[in-house]
């Protein structure tokens, strides 16, 4: 009998599960359940209890059965213990136990006693622990920013904790926010500015890099390892040093406030990164099916139009959504050359709608959640190429 | 043959790079220069725009005449800080009307008023008016008057082209008794951001390395915070943060942790007692960076994962026969394999951070103690409108970063192209 493997599993199986269970609390506090003590320490040893008998019971009984009678006998015990909640909170606690005596499965008296396997536990129990952890520390401001979206100005003054949705309103009312800010604050305009802006920059991105990628990639010319060293070079230099020099001169030349000068400088800022994705995929590509189009009389218009465009498809579409995503994200060019609200993008709009200090902070969640999803959408649905496109480009961000 | 074949390869190259180089040129390379030129120049935010002399045209009846008008033009010189020299003036009569006792500065010439004004101060106003009767004594139309618009032009000195130069930014900038605090403020933001990113990019790219129910799923929302977009983002968490009603605090006070909501984002300091050491923790920098560390770990993240998922798994075989547990391959076998990456990450990623402004700008503005580099080039040129001394910290920015690229390139730029 290893007892060093069989306190290691108690403890950190136990706190895990405490953990989840203060996790659960946590959030169902934030539906409008007013609790005010985790009780850590009464759940610790409750936990503790389990999993002991778990382990103890080991093997010996129906796996399914062991774990239903198990979790909702935790349950009972849970709620008595603890302050009354209603029942969906318990249905919660009594699947989280579910899930977690399912994890403790293999977990009996023999397999302790195997060897070198107290790490093995605790780098599991870590493991688990680091989903939750990072699920929640990422999702939570997600989570929060959509249904504070939904709430009233007084229902958050009075319990600012309380982020349940009230669904015995209307539809009109519970979706209030986003009727107020496309009427009021005119956010369907940006949403197109946002989107004409953010096409745009990809498409003259597209006609500028690949002619510039496929001449550093295939092409012989004095000063190409220059180029292309300088191309990342260019890269690492930040908007923040470029902004005070463009913004006299787009005042001077009345670009400023004006859609055409945030696609001219978003896709300067583009290029050297589509350049160098683009150069070393077109690179990939053998060279003889060009000689083939060259021997038919194709010149390198051509080229370019019928062989290298449909061969790198892939290439261009990682391309195209990386600069769609910077260009619909990016803020400090529009902060510096929009302050007409007739030219603002979406990003803009935001940052304008909390110059007033008066703004209820629902519109402006809201109004993220407007900007947020989009991108999030194109992420989720092309997230292969821009998975691709955003390690090639991570050297910046 | 062969010559004039790589003359024409050489003649399509050049045109097809010249749009974007040119493009490049134009909106990167050449701010980074023109702000060497700003920097040394004392210049406002509204030394920017061009002075303009302006005319407005009101025309207006004249009592017990019909057939004579006053015009008014009221002249103006645009900038409050500039003259304008040389100002000239041209309008246009209809036909058969004529001006009356024509002011000296001006000619009367088949249909055209011409004037010469001369130089006007800055601020230059003045209402000149011009009186106009019909040579046939029919009534005049006032909308025919009004028709044409005058024509102004005047020469005035472009602030940015002038050639007086000055080195009071740069001292104001080194000796300004905050510009240690501030670099110093800006390294600690670099370097713990970048460092905290890279360790949980680490775990997180660790974590999705194994195999476990929904780990597509894991893999898609841990890019989430870097993919949403920065604004949305910030004010989230500012709201979150928030000391009145804000979440946090909210359920911090609620389960009693604290008494009080801390200003997690607007405190400089919070004092720690540890032991009788009283421990000063700079609060919202604090805050800040770990703002930063949550937002760009993904891309640490999906670097490292890149590199995890090359590593040969017979090494990790030959451990498992050797009965090693999951933390001794993970300093034996994956560490040594990631450590190059590492460098290069942390390198870039330095660079990167060095220049942050969006972030810290929209959580704090700068204030409480998170004044950065890039944040002083915003509030110097914008917030207190000196556009010199906003460039001569960004030349201040663009040193360091040659400094930091210099470093690079020598230490790892050839292994970069390696890996």
């Amino acid at each position: 009998m290893k007892f060093k493997s069989l306190i290691i599993t108690l403890f950190a199986s136990s706190i895990f599960l405490t953990i989840i269970i203060c996790i659960w609390k946590i959030l169902a506090t934030l539906q409008g359940l007013s609790f005010t003590n985790l009780n850590f320490n009464l759940n610790l040893l409750l936990s503790l209890g389990l999993v002991i008998t778990c382990v103890f019971i080991g093997k010996k009984f129906n796996h399914n059965l062991k774990i239903f009678i198990l979790s909702l006998s935790f349950t009972i015990l849970y709620t008595f213990l603890n302050e009354d909640s209603p029942m969906w909170f318990s249905a919660g606690i009594f699947l989280l136990i579910l899930f977690f005596t399912n994890k403790l499965k293999k977990y009996d008296l023999k397999y302790l006693n195997q060897d070198f396997i107290s790490e093995k536990i605790v780098f599991e129990f870590l493991s688990l622990f680091a989903i939750v952890f990072f699920a929640l520390v990422i999702l939570f401001p997600f989570y929060i920013m959509f249904v504070t979206s939904f709430k009233t100005q007084t229902a958050l003054l009075i319990n600012p904790i309380d982020l349940s949705i009230d669904f015995s309103k209307n539809i009109f009312e519970i979706f209030k926010s986003y009727f107020v800010i496309f009427k009021t604050y005119d956010f369907g305009r940006y949403i197109l500015t946002s989107s004409y802006v953010s096409v745009g920059t990809v498409l003259i991105t597209l006609l500028f890099a690949i002619p510039a990628a496929y001449a550093v990639a295939r092409l012989n010319f004095f000063g190409k390892t220059f180029l292309s060293t300088s191309i990342l070079i260019i890269y690492m230099f930040p908007a923040i040093v470029l902004v005070i020099p463009l913004y006299t001169v787009f005042s001077q030349l009345g670009l400023r406030n004006s859609v055409e000068g945030l696609l001219i400088v978003y896709t300067a800022t583009t290029l050297p990164v589509a350049i160098y994705m683009l150069q070393g995929y077109f690179k990939s590509i053998p060279k003889e099916i060009e000689e083939a189009g060259l021997i038919d009389g194709q010149n390198w218009f051509g080229i370019i139009i019928k062989i290298i465009i449909p061969l790198s498809l892939p290439a261009i579409a990682s391309v195209s959504l990386y600069v769609f995503m910077i260009a619909w994200n990016e803020f400090l060019f529009s902060l510096m050359f929009l302050d007409n609200p007739k030219t603002f993008t979406l990003s803009r709009a935001i940052n304008h709608l909390t110059g007033d200090a008066e703004t209820p902070r629902q519109y402006l969640m809201a109004g993220s959640v407007v900007v947020t999803l989009p991108i999030l959408l194109i992420f989720i649905y092309f997230e292969k190429y821009l998975v691709s496109g955003l390690t090639a480009g991570s050297v910046k961000g | 043959m062969s010559t004039s074949l790589s003359k024409i390869e050489k003649r399509t190259a050049y045109t097809l790079l010249l749009p974007a180089v040119f493009l490049v040129f134009a909106i990167i390379l050449f701010p980074i220069f023109a702000n060497v030129w700003i920097s040394f120049k004392e210049v406002g935010l509204k030394d920017i725009r061009i002075p303009e002399p302006r005319a407005k045209k009101i025309v207006k009846n004249i009592q017990d005449s019909n057939f004579e008008l006053k015009i008014i033009y009221k002249l103006r010189n645009s900038s409050l800080i500039q003259d304008i020299r040389e100002v000239r003036f041209s309008d246009k009569l209809p036909k058969n009307i004529e001006p009356v006792n024509l002011d000296k500065r001006c000619k009367f010439k088949s249909q055209k008023i011409k004037c010469f004004f001369g130089n006007w101060e800055a601020g230059y106003r003045e209402n000149f008016e011009i009186f106009v009767k019909d040579v046939n004594n029919n009534a005049i139309n006032n909308n025919d008057i009004k028709s044409y618009n005058p024509d102004l032009n005047g020469k005035s000195n472009n602030i940015l082209l002038t050639t007086d130069f000055t080195l009071k930014n740069f001292k104001k900038v080194f000796m300004n008794n905050n510009f240690f605090e501030l670099l110093m403020t800006t390294f600690y933001f670099t370097f713990f951001g970048t460092l905290g990113a890279i360790l949980l990019g680490i775990f997180a790219a660790q974590l999705v390395n194994q195999k476990f129910y929904g780990r597509t799923f894991m893999r898609s929302i841990l890019l989430f915070p870097y993919v949403g977009p920065v604004v949305a983002l910030a004010y989230t968490w500012t709201l979150l943060l928030d000391p009145n009603s804000g979440t946090i605090n909210s359920l911090l006070v609620n389960y009693g942790v604290i008494e009080k909501p801390i200003n997690l984002l607007g405190q400089k300091y919070l004092i720690i007692n540890i032991l009788g050491f009283e421990l000063k923790l700079r609060l919202a920098l604090t805050t800040v960076i770990f703002f930063e560390i949550w937002r760009y770990f993904p891309l640490a993240f999906l670097f490292i994962l890149a590199r995890l998922q090359a590593i040969p798994k017979d090494l990790y075989e030959a451990a498992d026969v050797d009965g090693a547990g999951p933390f001794r391959k993970f300093f034996y076998i994956t560490l040594p394999q990631i450590t190059a990456i590492l460098s290069i990450l942390f390198m870039i990623r330095f660079i990167w951070n060095f220049n942050k402004f969006e972030d810290i700008f929209l959580l704090t503005g700068g204030a409480s103690g998170t004044l950065t580099l890039p944040i002083s080039v915003y509030q110097q040129g914008f917030a207190i409108s000196n556009i010199g001394m906003g460039s001569a910290v960004s030349i201040v920015i663009v040193l360091l970063l040659i400094i930091f690229m210099i470093i690079y390139f020598k230490l790892i730029g050839k292994k970069a192209n390696e890996i």
